[in-house]
C-alpha cells in the first residue's frame, strides 16, 4: 500500500503522481520502471519512473490515459493508496560521462526522458534534449526539462509551439551538425523510437531505446514481455527495458502489443458504460 | 499379500469430466470419513498376523513408504490415527515432518515416491497415502475454519531472519523458525504469498484457500509478509545482512521460463506456460472481463511439453474454451514426466496427446497471430544422461497442425536477479546456487538456500523438506552466533 502524496494533470489525458515510497527512492535510477495495480480485481501495469526524491522518499509516476487500467489509475486522488506498487525493475539506464548525449522524449516520454537526461547530466556530459507532442496543450514539464539540459529543442506536428517538426527532424540536424555525439537516447512511441534509430543508423551513433511491450510480473517469469533483439530473444523487464536501437526487431515488438486489442476495448467500453451509469466519472 | 481384504484401493469420487471441464472447481473431491476409514485399513503395518505356531508379526516392519517420501512422513503412524479416529492425532504426525499436507496431499508425485514403496502395491494398488494424507489436512482446515488459530506462546529470540520469496521453501523455514521464536520477514516479489502454489498449479487441482490459509498460519505465527519486494531490486540480499538480519534464506524458486528458440515463436498467441497459468490462476484472467487481465480464447490449442505443467496448461486451455488441445511431446507414452493421475485426468477431458512429436516451426498470419506449426515426427534411440531413450527425428517426417495458440511448456531455470546482486554466492553451472543438500548452507556466511532455486525445478515436497533442513541448521547458527 503505498500513498499518493500529490497528484498533477499535465496536459490532457496525461496525470502525475507523487508517490510514498522511501525504500524504493533510495534504489531508483533513471530507466527503472515500477509495477502498480490498484485493486483485488486489477492488472498489473508497468510505468516508468518519471523522478525520485531520496530525501522526500517519493517515486514520481506519469502516464497517459490509453484503456481501462490508465483511466481508472486517474481516478485516483490524493491521499489514496496504490493496493500494490513493486519496484524499481529492470535495469537502469546507463549512465555514464560519454561527453555529449541527446535525449528524445515524446508523448508522455517527456517524463521518462526527463529522469534520463537528468542522470546524463549529473554523469557529466553534455545534454542536448528534443521534445515533442502532437499539439501545443500536450507538452508538459518544459521547465523541467530546460532545467536539466544544456539545449533544448521543441517540436509540435502542428506547430503550435516551438517547431513544427517531427523530433527525427532536428535530431538529423543536430547530428549533421555536430561531431560530438556519443549516444542518443530515444524514448516514446514505438514509432518515434523506430524512426529514431533509422535516423542515427547512417551516423553510426548508439541508441539506446526503453522498449514497452506488455508485462505482466515485470520479474522475468512469465516471458510475456519477449523482444527480439540482435536476432536474440530477450525479457524487457530484466534485460532491459533499454535495448539498442539499431538490434530491435520493430515488427515483432509493434504486433506484440497489439495482441489484446479485442480484449483492452471490450474492458474499456464495459468500465465506461459502468462509470456513465453512476456517474462517478461524468468529466471523461 | 497376506491379509489384505482387498487389492483396490478406495477410489476417490471425481467431478465429471464433461462437466469439470468447463469449470476451475476441484476435480478430485477428497474421501468421506468412511472411505478415509476403509482406506486406512489397507495399510497392513498395524494389522499384526498370527502364525500358525502362535507368534504374531508385523505384515509391514519396514515401512518402506516411509523411505519413499523425500521428508520422511510417519505414513503408518498417520494412517493408524485416521483408523482410530485420533485426527488431531493424525495432523500431528503429519506436520512433523511435513508442514503443507493439505498441498502434498494434493500434488505429490506419490506413485513415484511413497506409494511407489507400499508393499501392498505387490497385491494390487499401493495404500492411497496422498488421499489420507489430503484427508488429514482438509479435517484439520476445517477446525481452524471453526476455531480461529490462537497465538502460540513463543519466546523471543531476539534473532531476526529475511526469507526471500514465499514459496512451500520460503513457507517452510519462516514458519518453523518464527516457532523457534525468530522474528521472521518475507519478502515476496508478487502481490500474493504461495509461489507456483498460486500462479502456476490451478485452482482444480489446488484450491486457492488451501494455499493462502497456509499462508495465514505462518502469519498467524508473527511472521511479517512483505508483498511487492523483489530482492535483488529494492534491496539486496547484501543489504539485508549489513541491515540487521542474523541471516537470509533463499527461496525464490527456478521461475524463467524456457523457450525452443525456433522460428516463429514470437508471434502472438504463443506463450510459456508460465504466462498462460499466471494469467489464468494469478490475475483470474478466466474471470475477464469481471477482472482486467485478459487471455486470449483460442479454438486449438498446443501444449509443448508433457510434465506437470503441461497437464495444467492443457486443463485450463480447455476450460476457458478451448476446443482441441493438443500435448505435443518428443518422447512416448512412458517418459511422459507428468503424475499419473493428471495424465489421466487430462484425458479424460480430451486432451490428445501427440506423442514422438517434435515442433520445429510456428507459421502467422499478417497480423502476427500463430495459424500452423511444423512439427516432424521422431524416433527414441539409446538412453541419454538422464536414463530415458534420447529421441531422434525421423527423416522427410514433417507435417503441419493448424492452431490458434501454442503453449510451452519446457520446463524453467532460475532467474539471475538475485545470483547477480548477491556478492561472494558461488553458483552451479546450471544457474542454481551451490547449496549444501543437509543444510541449506550457501557458500557464503549467513545465506541459505532451498527449494527449485537450488535444485532446478523440482517438486513441493522436495522444496518443502528442504525448508525444513535449512531452518534446523539456521536454527541452531542463529542460537549459536
Ligand atoms: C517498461 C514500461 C514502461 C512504461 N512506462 C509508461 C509510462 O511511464 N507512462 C505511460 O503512460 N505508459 C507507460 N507504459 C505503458 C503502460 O504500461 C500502458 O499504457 C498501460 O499498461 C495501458 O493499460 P490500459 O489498461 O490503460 O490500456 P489498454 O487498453 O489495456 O492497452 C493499451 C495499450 O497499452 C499496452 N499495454 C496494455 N497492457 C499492458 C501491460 N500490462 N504492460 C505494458 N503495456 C500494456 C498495449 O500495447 C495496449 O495496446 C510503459 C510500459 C512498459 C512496458
Ligand atoms: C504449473 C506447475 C505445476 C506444478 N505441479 C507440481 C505438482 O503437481 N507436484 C509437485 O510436487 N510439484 C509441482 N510443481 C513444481 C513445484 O511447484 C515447485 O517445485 C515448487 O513450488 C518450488 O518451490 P520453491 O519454494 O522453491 O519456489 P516457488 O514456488 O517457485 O516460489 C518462489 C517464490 O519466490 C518469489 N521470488 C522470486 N524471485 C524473488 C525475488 N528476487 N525477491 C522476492 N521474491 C522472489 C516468487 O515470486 C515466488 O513466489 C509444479 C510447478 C508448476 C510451475
Ligand atoms: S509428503 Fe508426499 S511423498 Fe510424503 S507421504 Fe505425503 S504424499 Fe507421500
Ligand atoms: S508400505 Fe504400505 S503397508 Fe507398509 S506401512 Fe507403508 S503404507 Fe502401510
Ligand atoms: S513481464 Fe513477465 S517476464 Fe517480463
Amino acid at each position: 500500500m503505498n500513498k499518493i502524496l500529490k497528484k498533477e494533470i499535465l496536459t490532457d489525458k496525461i496525470h502525475m503522481f507523487e508517490v510514498e515510497a522511501p525504500q524504493m527512492a533510495k534504489k531508483a535510477r533513471a530507466g527503472q520502471f515500477i509495477i502498480l495495480k490498484i485493486s483485488d480485481k486489477a492488472e498489473r501495469i508497468p510505468l516508468t519512473i518519471a523522478d525520485y526524491d531520496r530525501e522526500r522518499g517519493t517515486i514520481t509516476i506519469v502516464f497517459m490515459e490509453v484503456g481501462k487500467s490508465s483511466t481508472e489509475l486517474a481516478t485516483l486522488n490524493e491521499g489514496d493508496y496504490i493496493e500494490c506498487f513493486a519496484g524499481p525493475l529492470g535495469k537502469p539506464t546507463e549512465d555514464e560521462n560519454y561527453g555529449t548525449v541527446i535525449c528524445v522524449g515524446g508523448g508522455f516520454a517527456i517524463a521518462p526522458i526527463h529522469a534520463i537526461a537528468k542522470a546524463m547530466k549529473q554523469a557529466g556530459n553534455k545534454v542536448i534534449t528534443i521534445i515533442g507532442a502532437r499539439t501545443k496543450h500536450l507538452l508538459f514539464w518544459e521547465d523541467k526539462i530546460r532545467a536539466v539540459s544544456d539545449e533544448v529543442t521543441i517540436v509540435t506536428d502542428d506547430g503550435s509551439y516551438g517547431r513544427k517538426a517531427l523530433v527525427t527532424e532536428p535530431l538529423k540536424e543536430l547530428l549533421t551538425e555536430r561531431s560530438d555525439v556519443k549516444l542518443v537516447v530515444a524514448v516514446g512511441p514505438v514509432m518515434m523510437m523506430k524512426f529514431c534509430s533509422l535516423t542515427t543508423k547512417p551516423f553510426d551513433i548508439k541508441t539506446m531505446v526503453s522498449l514497452n511491450p506488455i508485462m505482466i510480473d515485470g520479474t522475468g517469469m512469465c516471458g510475456c514481455c519477449r523482444v527480439s533483439v540482435g536476432g536474440r530473444t530477450r525479457f524487457a523487464c530484466v534485460d532491459g527495458p533499454d535495448f539498442d536501437g539499431h538490434e530491435v526487431d520493430w515488427d515483432v515488438l509493434q504486433l506484440r502489443q497489439t495482441a489484446y486489442i479485442k480484449e483492452e476495448k471490450t474492458s474499456m467500453d464495459r468500465y465506461m458504460s459502468e462509470v456513465n451509469k453512476d456517474g462517478s466519472r461524468g468529466d471523461i | 499379500m497376506a491379509g489384505l481384504k482387498t487389492a483396490k484401493s478406495v477410489s476417490m469420487r471425481n467431478q465429471e469430466p464433461a462437466e469439470r471441464k468447463k469449470n476451475f472447481e476441484e476435480v478430485a473431491l477428497g474421501y468421506s470419513e468412511e472411505e478415509a476409514l476403509t482406506e486406512s485399513k489397507r495399510c497392513v503395518h498395524f494389522a499384526p498376523k498370527l502364525l500358525d505356531d502362535g507368534r504374531t508379526i508385523l505384515c509391514c516392519p519396514e515401512r518402506p513408504c516411509t523411505k519413499g517420501c523425500p521428508v520422511g512422513v510417519d505414513i503408518p503412524d498417520f494412517i493408524k490415527a485416521v483408523r482410530d479416529g485420533e485426527m488431531q492425532k493424525a495432523v500431528d504426525i503429519l506436520k512433523a515432518k511435513n508442514s503443507l499436507p493439505g498441498v502434498c496431499g494434493r500434488v505429490c508425485p506419490q506413485e513415484s515416491q511413497c506409494q511407489a514403496e507400499c508393499v501392498v502395491k505387490d497385491a494390487g494398488d499401493p495404500v492411497e497415502i496422498g488421499r489420507l494424507e489430503r484427508y488429514v489436512a482438509d479435517w484439520e482446515l476445517g477446525q481452524r475454519k471453526k476455531s480461529p488459530l490462537k497465538d502460540l506462546k513463543i519466546t523471543p529470540t531476539g534473532k531476526k531472519v529475511a526469507v526471500v520469496g514465499s514459496g512451500p521453501a520460503g513457507l517452510t523455514v519462516a514458519g518453523d523458525l518464527a516457532k523457534n521464536g525468530h522474528k521472521v520477514v518475507m519478502y515476496e516479489a508478487l502481490h500474493v504469498a504461495g509461489g507456483v502454489l498460486m500462479y502456476g498449479i490451478p485452482e482444480f487441482r489446488l484450491p486457492k484457500d488451501v494455499v493462502m490459509s497456509e499462508v495465514e498460519y505462518v502469519r498467524s505465527l508473527g511472521v511479517e509478509i512483505k508483498l511487492d519486494h523483489v530482492v535483488g531490486k529494492i534491496i539486496t540480499a547484501d543489504e539485508l545482512l549489513e541491515s540487521g538480519y542474523d541471516a537470509v534464506f533463499l527461496g525464490p524458486g527456478a521461475g524463467a521460463p524456457m523457450f525452443l528458440n525456433i522460428e516463429g515463436e514470437n508471434l502472438n498467441g504463443i506463450f510459456s506456460a508460465n504466462e498462460f497459468l499466471t494469467r489464468v490462476n494469478l490475475m483470474k484472467s478466466y474471470l475477464f472481463p469481471d477482472y482486467d487481465t485478459p487471455v486470449q480464447k483460442s479454438r486449438v490449442v498446443a501444449v509443448i511439453g508433457a510434465g506437470n505443467v503441461a497437464m495444467d496448461a492443457t486443463r485450463c486451455a480447455l476450460r476457458i474454451g478451448a476446443e482441441q488441445v493438443h500435448i505435443i511431446y518428443r518422447r512416448s507414452m512412458e517418459e511422459v514426466p507428468a503424475r499419473h493421475e493428471e495424465v489421466e485426468h487430462a484425458l479424460e477431458e480430451g486432451v490428445v496427446f501427440n506423442i514422438l512429436t517434435n515442433p520445429i516451426k510456428f507459421i502467422g498470419d499478417e497480423k502476427g497471430n500463430v495459424t500452423e506449426m511444423i512439427c516432424q515426427k521422431m524416433e527414441l534411440g539409446e538412453p541419454d544422461q538422464s536414463g530415458r531413450r534420447r529421441p531422434f527425428p525421423i527423416k522427410d517426417s514433417e507435417f503441419s497442425i493448424k492452431i490458434d495458440a501454442a503453449i510451452i511448456a519446457l520446463g524453467t531455470y532460475p532467474n539471475p536477479v538475485i545470483p547477480e546482486t548477491t556478492s561472494e554466492l558461488e553458483l552451479t553451472r546450471w544457474g542454481t546456487i551451490k547449496t549444501d543438500e543437509n543444510t541449506g548452507r550457501t557458500s557464503r556466511k549467513g545465506i541459505w538456500c532451498g527449494g527449485d532455486m537450488a535444485t532446478g525445478a523440482a517438486t513441493v515436497i522436495s522444496a518443502m523438506g528442504a525448508g525444513k533442513r535449512a531452518a534446523k541448521d539456521m536454527d541452531e547458527y542463529l542460537k549459536n552466533n
